[in-house]
């Protein structure tokens, strides 16, 4: 306080200098200038946003991929909306965002508590639980197409009858095994984020709940829980919109089928675009993927208030 | 800040029941890639899949790597290193813009990222291969680094920015008071301060773009710029029923990561986590 003061002062005996110190004043006022943002601004806005504009443009556009497009109108909208595949694909990834969400919530929670324990042998198991994050989309994806290969895989390895021998292959359990791998690869990533939330729950409350005679189950309940609703909301935000736009392993390991069992929106947009080269009608269900998204996300972001500028605020 | 729960008296039977399954499910895949690749593709179908190798050959890892495997290899580490580079260095710059600007512009930008976290990538990957087609970037390492560049770039600012807002006005205003700049601000103060979430930006969007799939499935089409996760995808169409092959890739594909891990394992854990939890 007293140094700015000083420094204006000098700034008003001063004559020519007071310029450029009135700059360096209103600097200090306003904080740095825009120029520090400009290139994470034309990252993001050459390569995201306009993109995210032009999807809306080409789904009023025909295009094969390579020729240049010419506007068609509505066309697109009217034909993706009255093709079946569209109603089926948009109910599919709606299942499988729920069931996702439903098999790796609480699995990632209670292996993330689990691992915070303090026993030697829960340190060992949780260096071997990070294991499959150091495996892209694609090995995992091809790991377990052998693995339920009806040829050479678990089916003709065990002796158990009930085993399928399909499970890709068959259309009433492919979009659970699917579920099951996508779990397999991010149950680990979302149990450290758990892990990392439970060890900063002050030892002190689980101490004076011991004293007051709490179980285990009664603790996990009104302290662990509780206390994880910030990770939680970070979790859930991520498991929900990832699942929505998942794309690498169902493409490798079933490239959306048998038939469509599995041919989820983000795998029918591809389908449609870089195969069928209708990029036109790609683009709608692109449309409708980033409506979604979006929606999904500011409902989420309602729920938890994370977009607040507090620095005081857990949320992510 | 670090405490652990204390072990309770009795032990958790159920949870320890759950974490056993749960390894059990994690490592069968695994052994079952390991010990594939170590199998002669010749007695692949008289054996049990679940049974290591009588015999383990290396002759699966020798047909991977004659097949360009170094090249794909090198392929990603410039595609990975390029674009974590400048992902660190926009954002920590764009951060500490958001983070300290009052003018109410940085509150609007802010925004304006948080809305990208949203975006997925997979719905503009159409308006993107138009663009990198356009731009005729199409087939270069380019159409791989700058759009990956772009998409890390909202949840590496949202993580950094969390760091940058608790810095002290106080050590900002000392600084400003000795006479800094704001690229002197950036450097020594803001810079070490962000450390962590840089870490947790860096360990994630490496892994991320070490193993992302969609760009190159779109964006590439040569052998020239293939990158890992390609060439995996690529090799199990090339070596057909070549399975033995297949997996003594994925293993090879996943080797430098898991040297990475062992050395850094630490590192890595409390990286990736440091800033999500914040």
């Amino acid at each position: 306080m007293t140094q700015t003061v000083a420094q204006s002062a000098e700034e008003i005996s001063d004559g020519a200098p007071q310029v450029q110190r009135d700059g360096a004043m209103r600097q200090s006022r306003q904080g740095p200038s825009f120029l520090m943002a400009l290139p994470a601004v034309l990252f993001f806005g050459i390569f995201a946003l306009i993109p995210l504009l032009g999807v809306l443009v080409l789904s009023f556009m025909s295009w094969d991929g390579l020729g240049s497009p010419e506007f068609i109108g509505l066309d697109n909208w009217v034909r993706m909306f009255e093709r079946d595949q569209t109603m089926s694909s948009l109910w599919l990834t709606f299942v499988f965002v729920v069931i996702c969400f439903v098999f790796q919530a609480p699995v990632a929670l209670l292996l993330g508590v689990f691992m915070a324990g303090a026993q030697r042998y829960r340190a060992l198991l949780s260096v071997l639980f990070f294991l499959p994050l150091l495996f892209s989309s694609v090995a995992v994806g091809i790991t377990f197409q052998q693995l339920f290969s009806p040829n050479y895989g678990i089916s003709s390895a065990l002796p158990f009858d009930w085993l399928p021998s399909q499970w890709l292959g068959n259309p009433d359990i492919a979009l659970y095994v699917v579920v099951f791998v996508v779990g397999w690869c991010f149950v680990p990533f979302h149990s450290l984020l758990y892990q990392a939330g439970v060890r900063q729950i002050p030892v002190s409350l689980y101490e004076a709940a011991t004293i007051d005679g709490a179980g285990r189950v009664r603790q996990f309940f009104s302290i662990t829980l509780p206390q994880l609703r910030y990770t939680a909301i970070t979790s859930s935000t991520l498991m929900l919109v990832g699942s929505l736009t998942y794309f690498d392993l169902v493409f490798v390991l079933t490239q959306g089928g048998p038939g469509s069992a599995t041919r989820i929106l983000p795998l029918d947009m591809y389908i449609s675009g870089f195969r069928n080269y209708d990029m036109g009608g790609a683009s709608v269900l692109a449309v409708i993927l980033v409506a979604v998204g979006l929606t999904l996300s500011l409902l989420l972001n309602k729920i938890s208030g994370s977009s607040k500028m507090e620095s005081d605020k857990a949320g992510m | 800040m670090l405490q652990t729960k204390k072990p309770t008296e009795r032990p958790n039977i159920l949870g320890g029941l759950g974490g056993w399954l749960w390894l059990a499910a994690i490592i069968l895949p695994i052994y079952f890639i390991v010990i594939t690749a170590f199998r002669d593709r010749v007695d692949l179908n008289q054996s049990n899949p679940l049974v290591p190798p009588a015999e383990p050959t290396l002759a699966n890892f020798v047909r991977v790597i004659e097949n360009d495997f170094f090249h794909f290899f090198f392929n990603s580490v410039v595609v990975t290193a390029a674009t974590v580079a400048v992902v660190l260095i926009v954002s920590l710059m764009a951060s500490y813009y958001i983070a300290r600007s009052m003018s109410g512009g940085g509150q609007r930008l802010f925004s304006l990222i948080l809305l990208g976290i949203a975006i997925p990538v997979q719905a503009t990957i159409i308006p993107v291969y138009y663009l990198i087609r356009s731009l005729g970037l199409y087939d270069t390492l380019w159409a791989l680094i700058l759009p990956q560049i772009a998409f890390a770039i909202p949840l590496s600012v949202l993580i950094i920015v969390n760091f940058v807002r608790d810095i002290p006005n106080e050590l900002f205003e000392s600084m400003r008071v000795d006479g800094a700049g704001e690229w002197r601000i950036l450097t020594s103060l803001v810079l070490p301060m962000a450390k962590p979430a840089l870490m947790t930006v860096g360990i994630y969007q490496a892994l991320q773009v070490w193993n992302g799939f969609l760009f190159p499935l779109i964006l590439t089409q040569s052998r020239e710029v293939r990158v890992l996760p390609l060439s995996l995808w690529e090799y199990q169409g090339e070596f057909a029923a070549d399975i033995p092959a297949t997996l003594a890739a994925v293993v090879l594909s996943a080797v430098p990561l898991l040297v990475a891990y062992i050395l850094g394992r630490r590192y890595i854990v409390a990286g990736l986590t440091a800033g999500f939890g914040k």
